[in-house]
């Protein structure tokens, strides 16, 4: 899906993020930080990057989008409602009795989820074994695999046995999206499980390793190109976020991990962002 | 009783013996033969589980996974988003031992057909020890939803096993043992996923077998009768689901139920055998297997006559169960 100028993808993304701070204030539950720092990833791969057919969705010749942090789904739904999978009315049934968007992703009750996720770690290994068979045993070159990942996820081993299966299958593509808030539920990745030297983690397992600001339209689209560019190696993309993004009062903070805004927070959040955080302001104001 | 085509030497010294996993060996060539989209993934086991017969046919259908247990069933769980049938083998101790939650959450939860492969299962592993010698990996599947759960008897019904896995469609889990064992059924037994089979006729108690134990209870039924003792034997070789019309048929018939496993005694066949009664028919049940205690190095005979695992101890516990428990159902 392209066709929308970098203006518009802006504008697309701020909606996306109006959606996600609505949708958890209505279930009561949920996380905040993760979606709101990945609705510029997400606005790039469901109206730029993917090459897709929401009113299709099980379309053969579709790309794969898997969210191993599953916990991040509600900018996927978000994402996925204004691109045409379903109503946007349907984000209201988030995480309730029946509803097709269940907490966590679930395969099986929404038609355009690849997996169900929410345990972490599992993700990259299933994107690659959906990549090495559309490399080694059913060719086609023209279908792409993006995996997003949280940076907290990447504490599982079982991330690591999939990088080491991707690298030695030079499973080019493939291409992972890592969410570098440097947040986890516990505190700063950095002071819970220490990541760096990330990139040379990645290099030494055999991939191509790009670094971007993740809150850049611009950049995400320009760094999954350059991935898909990479022949020879699997390629993962940092993309520096700031958890909690356009919200000025939830940026930085990981206590907005797990939490969902209440009512009065949701209010303040939506304004903040058809503000874009005090920007603009309005005669009623 | 309909004839199952056994072979004619039950219980004689020289009968014919051999690897159930050699079973799954010919089965998954034969299943990758008739459907190109079997493939095959191994966590670095490949010619002690078998798989190796898939790899040399087909090299390009095979994927090598090394020791990482998690990844084998993850990646798997992918590759059928792009429709293909995988089975995953490494030993039940390490899958499902290690990676049960990817198993659920990837497989089951997501209810894609990958074929769980656990060789090796029970004690008669042998000499490498408890650590490898795995007893709750019946336990393990058969509370999974979506999951069925199949421990073929010998190499024979573990061919066609293998080959009903392959098209069912479902997340399956294939339970095979290392040592060679009686291989006591012939290309002309049937065998269907969800099917229980009465091999022998009794009146005075059922003995229920499941994987390797189905020709112990065989052995069993032998001995009981110079006791006097009439025993039927029912050979299960689905776990889950079970075929309750033939389980509860036979146990309503003789009112005392037995039932034998190479694994942990609570929590997988006998349970489940035990939770069927309890609702449809309650009967009492001894549950043969391990007792709730882990298995050590010994030569796999040695092994499973320690743990009582076997037709001598069957008989014994059954003759005693016998005298002791009235029969039920016959009033």
């Amino acid at each position: 899906m392209s066709g929308l100028t970098m203006t518009q993808l802006e504008e697309k993304a701020i909606t996306i993020r109006e959606d996600i701070i609505r949708m958890l204030e209505h279930a009561g539950s949920g996380h905040s930080a993760g979606p709101l720092g990945l609705s510029d990833v997400f606005t790039a791969l469901y109206f730029n990057i993917l090459k897709i057919d929401p009113k299709n969705p099980s379309w053969e010749e579709r790309d794969l989008l898997l969210l191993s942090n599953g916990h991040c789904v509600p900018v996927q739904y978000a994402a996925m409602a204004e691109a045409g999978y379903f109503p946007v009315d349907e984000l209201m049934t988030l995480r309730k009795l029946g509803s097709r968007l269940q907490g966590h992703p679930e395969r099986t009750k929404l038609p355009g989820l690849e997996t169900t996720s929410g345990p972490l770690g599992s993700g990259l290994s299933q994107a690659a074994g959906m990549a090495y068979v559309l490399k080694n045993i059913t060719p086609n070159p023209h279908r792409w695999v993006y995996v997003v990942m949280g940076d907290g996820e990447l504490d599982e081993g079982n991330i690591w046995e999939a990088a080491m299966f991707a690298g030695k299958n030079k499973l080019h593509n493939l291409i992972g999206i890592v969410d570098r808030n440097n947040i986890q539920i516990d505190g700063s990745t950095e002071d819970v499980m220490p990541l760096e030297d990330l990139k040379g983690k990645w290099e030494s397992f055999g991939w191509h390793v790009q670094e971007i600001d993740g809150n850049n339209i611009e950049s995400i689209i320009d760094g999954c190109s350059m991935a898909r560019a990479i022949t020879n190696q699997p390629s993962v993309i940092i993309a520096h976020t700031i958890p909690g993004k356009g919200v000025d009062f939830m940026e930085y903070d990981y206590h907005w991990h797990g939490a969902p805004p209440n009512s009065e927070q949701a209010k303040e959040a939506l304004g903040k962002l058809r503000s874009l955080n005090g920007k603009i302001t309005g005669e009623h104001e | 009783m309909i004839d199952l085509h056994l072979v004619e030497n039950i219980g004689a010294d020289d009968i014919k013996e051999d690897p159930i996993r050699k079973g799954f060996g010919r089965g998954l060539l034969a299943a990758g033969r008739q459907n190109e989209n079997v493939v095959a993934l191994c966590a670095d086991l490949t010619e002690s589980t078998q798989i190796s017969l898939f790899k040399n046919e087909f090299p390009d259908r095979f994927i090598e996974i090394g020791v990482a247990e998690q990844n084998l069933v993850t990646v798997a769980s992918g590759m059928t988003v792009i429709g293909k049938i995988p089975f995953t083998s490494s030993y039940a101790a390490f899958s499902p031992g290690r990676n049960w939650e990817q198993i659920r959450t990837t497989i089951c939860l997501n209810d894609q057909p990958v074929k769980i492969v656990g060789s090796h299962a029970g004690v008669s592993v042998g000499p490498d020890g408890a650590t490898h010698q795995m007893l709750e990996d019946i336990a393990l599947m058969r509370v999974l939803p979506n999951m069925i759960v199949l421990a073929p008897a010998d190499s024979v019904e573990a061919e066609k096993a293998t080959i009903a896995a392959a098209f069912n469609d479902k997340p399956t889990y294939l339970r095979l043992a290392r040592e060679a064992t009686p291989v006591f059924t012939t290309a002309e037994t049937p065998f269907e996923i969800g099917r229980a089979y009465v091999l022998r006729e009794g009146s005075d108690i059922t003995l229920l077998g499941t994987g390797t134990m189905t020709y112990q209870c065989l052995l069993a039924a032998q001995l009981l009768e110079k006791d006097g003792i009439s025993a039927e034997v029912v050979h299960v070789p689905t776990i889950k689901p079970l075929d309750q019309g033939t389980i509860l048929g036979s146990i309503h018939k003789t009112g005392r139920a037995l039932s034998a496993e190479e694994a942990q005694a609570a929590g997988g066949f006998g349970s489940a055998i035990a939770e069927l009664l309890s609702t449809e028919l309650p009967t009492p049940l001894r549950r043969i297997g391990m007792k709730d205690r882990f298995g050590e190095s010994g030569t796999p005979n040695e092994l499973l006559k320690h743990f009582g695992l076997d037709g001598e101890n069957i008989a014994q516990q059954a003759k005693e169960f016998v005298h002791n428990t009235p029969q039920y159902h016959k009033w």
